[in-house]
């Protein structure tokens, strides 16, 4: 498969980009919710709209209702939102969520997937306990009680857990903590007794919480995929997520990388456009270079996921590791060569700069995934 | 099963019966390479066994029309064929400037004479070419160069010196970049070729950092250059004065060439390897040491990837004109780090500049080279003053 957007996606991608930069541009949603203290952090009405467009359920079975679409479209869209800033629940509901929810029974799917297809749910995922991303270690338990389970733990960057109508947790149901075997995935609705939330606002803006479980009650349909045998589902899921975080920061990269270039084209000092300047302009260039890769390193990674090839979780870890050294690259540039009102929280380079933390951090930052790139090469 | 997948599976069957075992290990030594020409021998029969069965199947220069020695083979062939190959780690049957540089530009701009003569001679591996680029004085700024064909009717009377020709004391014919109009800067120049064995024409090898001597230094006294061999064959690649327009477009061609050296195709990580080579000395990889393997491993596979990106996008015409300068600056890069990495797992072993273990010092020659990666064909810098310019289009570039 060639390595660019066939027609269809290419079409997709046209019409994506027009709607995100129309309806979730920064000023419409990132400002406009943060500058009202929004708890939810995004904006419903913008996930109502994407519903519409057939956005939420892109990943989800054309027999589940969706549209049975493949990685390569959600990269799309997420470029896109990644491209704008536009906080939305996409990637945590349309991407990891649902993916979790295809190895679902027909009971769970049939709970779940009509909500997100029609944009009126939201989901979030409970993966990591510590600061920083360590899916190989669950500590969470859920214990065998009655005909259903109950979970004790806690879980920490769980992105809009505050806002969702159902969380896929990742729990242990037997073994040691750091037992690859023995996991359970459960979608914990959000009235579940004995769960709570402290919600955190974070660098980016985007709500997040720390999520305490207490004896929660779930009856056995709770289960996602098969009990115990859950990292299969777990590593699907995170898989997808990576990928599509990925894709998400190639848009941000982008973003970042397309106002600075604009702003070299605008600022004069010492009486000539500082563009103009070869400092500036290697610098610039070899943003470009590797922004380019990115790219590059994401699609071949959602080409790979999608064909199911035995190569992609390698690749996605790549793609995980590269964009996130690009995206980092660019907004570090990008403030640098703003200057003085690169700093300033008016314009908006900054936010890029924030997001690009927070997005970097989800899922694995470049060091996590450089390290399994070592792994999964055998050294 | 659909005619790529067909032309996949008598691909393999034709490969797995024609390609010798020892054609299918990587290039060790200069000589593992053959480069035809009229002094051209073969290491041994494999190579020769390789070599003839390639063309006779019109593949040492697969895509290139069947008139002119190629098989014809399409893009999408062509690259099942690269990755057929790459499968089994079988060495190109013939590797010359011929194919790489000259031919795409006659391909492009020759005439239907010129195609017929010079075409089928590199695809046979009968003339081995040289390329007359670069002048003492004129290295990144190469319009600047002064090396001149006086005109004399039928002929011209060629002097000057070249430098950087890469084996010129071996090859046969030049292309040669040739001043033919002192007034006009970029529309005086004549993208000339002619016979190395002229007279007049002398070589000198120049020694480098590596200890090995790929280039030299070219001198052209008086040289006697006929306009025409033959007839619908000019001495000259499109027209008289109008030869930067061919250097340019060829320099696209090197650039991707060059850059295919930082692993277009690589798809496996360095790490794995430079860990088992370091565990056969007894040695260990520093874990700060194995941190920076990863994050070369990340980048050169996201490399890899562009460089698929790349190719898929040329063949439809979806990528932009300046992105070889892209290509170019970054797979020299990244090759140069390869090698630092290289020498920093080799440790004292691989400070060896001639012992018989480490094979003639081919780490350190290797590691040496590379750094011409980012100089030849275009600089890092000339490379991201172009991105500057024709991509990001920033003001004054």
């Amino acid at each position: 498969m060639p390595l660019y957007h066939n027609e269809d996606q290419a079409m997709l991608a046209d019409t994506a980009r027009g709607f995100i930069a129309e309806e979730g541009n920064i000023a419409k949603q990132l400002r406009h919710w943060r500058d009202r203290d929004c708890k939810d952090g995004f904006g419903h009405g913008l996930w109502k709209q994407m519903a519409e467009m057939g956005f939420t359920g892109m990943l989800v079975g054309e027999d589940d209702g969706g549209l049975g679409m493949g990685h390569v479209e959600a990269g799309i869209v997420l470029e896109e939102i990644g491209r704008n800033l536009t906080p939305s629940p996409f990637l945590t509901s349309s991407v990891l969520a649902a993916t979790a929810l295809q190895h679902g029974s027909a009971d769970v799917k049939g709970r779940y997937l009509p909500g997100l297809i029609a944009g009126e749910s939201v989901f979030a995922v409970a993966i990591d306990e510590t600061a920083k991303h360590r899916p190989s270690r669950i500590a969470t338990r859920a214990e065998e009680s009655g005909n259903g389970f109950k979970l004790s733990g806690s879980k920490s960057f769980v992105v809009y857990g505050g806002s969702a109508d159902m969380i896929v947790v990742a729990a242990r149901t037997s073994g040691a903590d750091d037992d690859a075997g023995g996991i359970t995935l459960f979608a914990v609705p959000k009235d579940a007794a004995g769960m709570s939330h402290k919600g955190v606002r974070l660098v980016d803006s985007s709500m997040a919480t720390h999520t305490k479980f207490d004896n929660v009650e779930l009856d056995g349909d709770a289960v996602i995929g098969e009990i115990d045998g859950g990292r299969a589902v777990l590593d699907a899921m995170l898989m997808a997520g990576r990928v599509g975080a990925a894709a998400e920061g190639v848009g941000v990269a982008r973003g970042a990388m397309d106002m600075t270039i604009d702003y070299l084209k605008q600022r004069k000092q010492f009486g000539k456009l500082i563009g103009e300047f070869q400092a500036l302009q290697h610098r610039a260039s070899h943003l470009y270079s590797e922004v380019e890769i990115a790219r590059a390193v994401t699609i071949k990674a959602q080409q790979l996921l999608d064909a199911g090839s035995e190569q992609a979780d390698l690749m996605t870890s790549v793609a995980k590791a590269k964009v996130a050294k690009t995206a980092r690259l660019a907004v570090q540039e990008g403030v640098q060569m703003h200057g003085g009102i690169g700093m300033t929280d008016e314009y908006d380079i900054g936010l890029y700069m924030k997001r690009d933390r927070a997005l970097a951090e989800f899922l694995g930052d470049a060091f996590f995934h450089a390290n399994r790139v070592a792994e999964l090469s055998g050294y | 099963m659909s005619d790529l997948e067909t032309f996949r599976s008598e691909t393999r069957s034709w490969l797995e019966a024609n390609c010798p075992a020892e054609m299918r290990q990587p290039v060790r030594d200069e000589d593992d390479v053959y480069w035809g020409g009229r002094r051209a021998k073969f290491k041994n029969d494999a190579q020769k066994a390789w070599f003839e069965a390639c063309l006779a199947k019109g593949y040492t220069v697969p895509a290139w029309p069947q008139a002119y020695g190629g098989a014809g083979l399409n893009a999408a062939e062509a690259k099942v064929l690269r990755e057929e190959m790459a499968r089994i780690g079988a060495r190109p049957p013939l590797s010359s400037f011929g194919i790489w540089m000259l031919g795409p530009a006659l391909l492009h701009f020759g005439t239907e004479g010129q195609k017929q003569r010079f075409l089928n001679e590199i695809a046979r591996g009968e003339i081995r070419w040289c390329q007359g680029y670069s002048e003492p004085g004129s290295g990144s700024d190469l319009v600047s160069l002064q090396t001149f064909g006086e005109d004399h009717g039928d002929h011209w009377v060629v002097n000057g010196q070249k430098i950087w020709t890469s084996y010129a004391d071996h090859c046969d014919w030049i292309f040669c970049l040739v001043r033919t109009d002192k007034a006009d800067k970029y529309q005086g120049i004549t993208f000339m070729l002619y016979d190395m064995a002229s007279e007049g024409v002398t070589t000198k090898p120049i020694l480098l950092i590596s200890g090995n001597s790929p280039f030299c230094e070219t001198f052209f006294d008086n040289v006697s250059v006929p306009k025409s061999y033959g007839e619908d064959c000019p001495a000259y690649v499109g027209q008289i004065n109008r030869g930067w327009d061919v250097a340019k477009y060829l320099l696209g061609h090197e650039r991707e060439m060059i850059s295919g050296a930082g692993g277009g195709d690589r798809t496996a990580a360095i790490g794995s390897a430079m860990t088992r080579a370091a565990a056969k000395t007894g040695d260990e990889v520093d874990p700060v040491l194995r941190a920076e393997l990863a994050m070369f491993d990340v980048d050169a596979l996201a490399y890899s990837a562009m460089g698929e990106k790349f190719l898929d996008e040329i063949k439809v015409g979806k990528s932009h004109p300046a992105q070889p300068n892209m290509m170019k600056y970054v797979g020299t890069e990244l090759n140069k780090r390869r090698h630092e990495l290289m020498m920093a797992v080799g440790g004292s072993r691989g400070l060896e500049w001639d012992s018989e273990e480490t094979e003639g010092g081919k780490a350190p020659r290797g590691w040496l080279r590379t750094k011409a990666n980012s100089i030849e064909g275009g600089t890092s810098e000339v490379m991201l003053n172009v991105i500057a310019k024709r991509i990001l289009d920033l003001p004054g570039a």
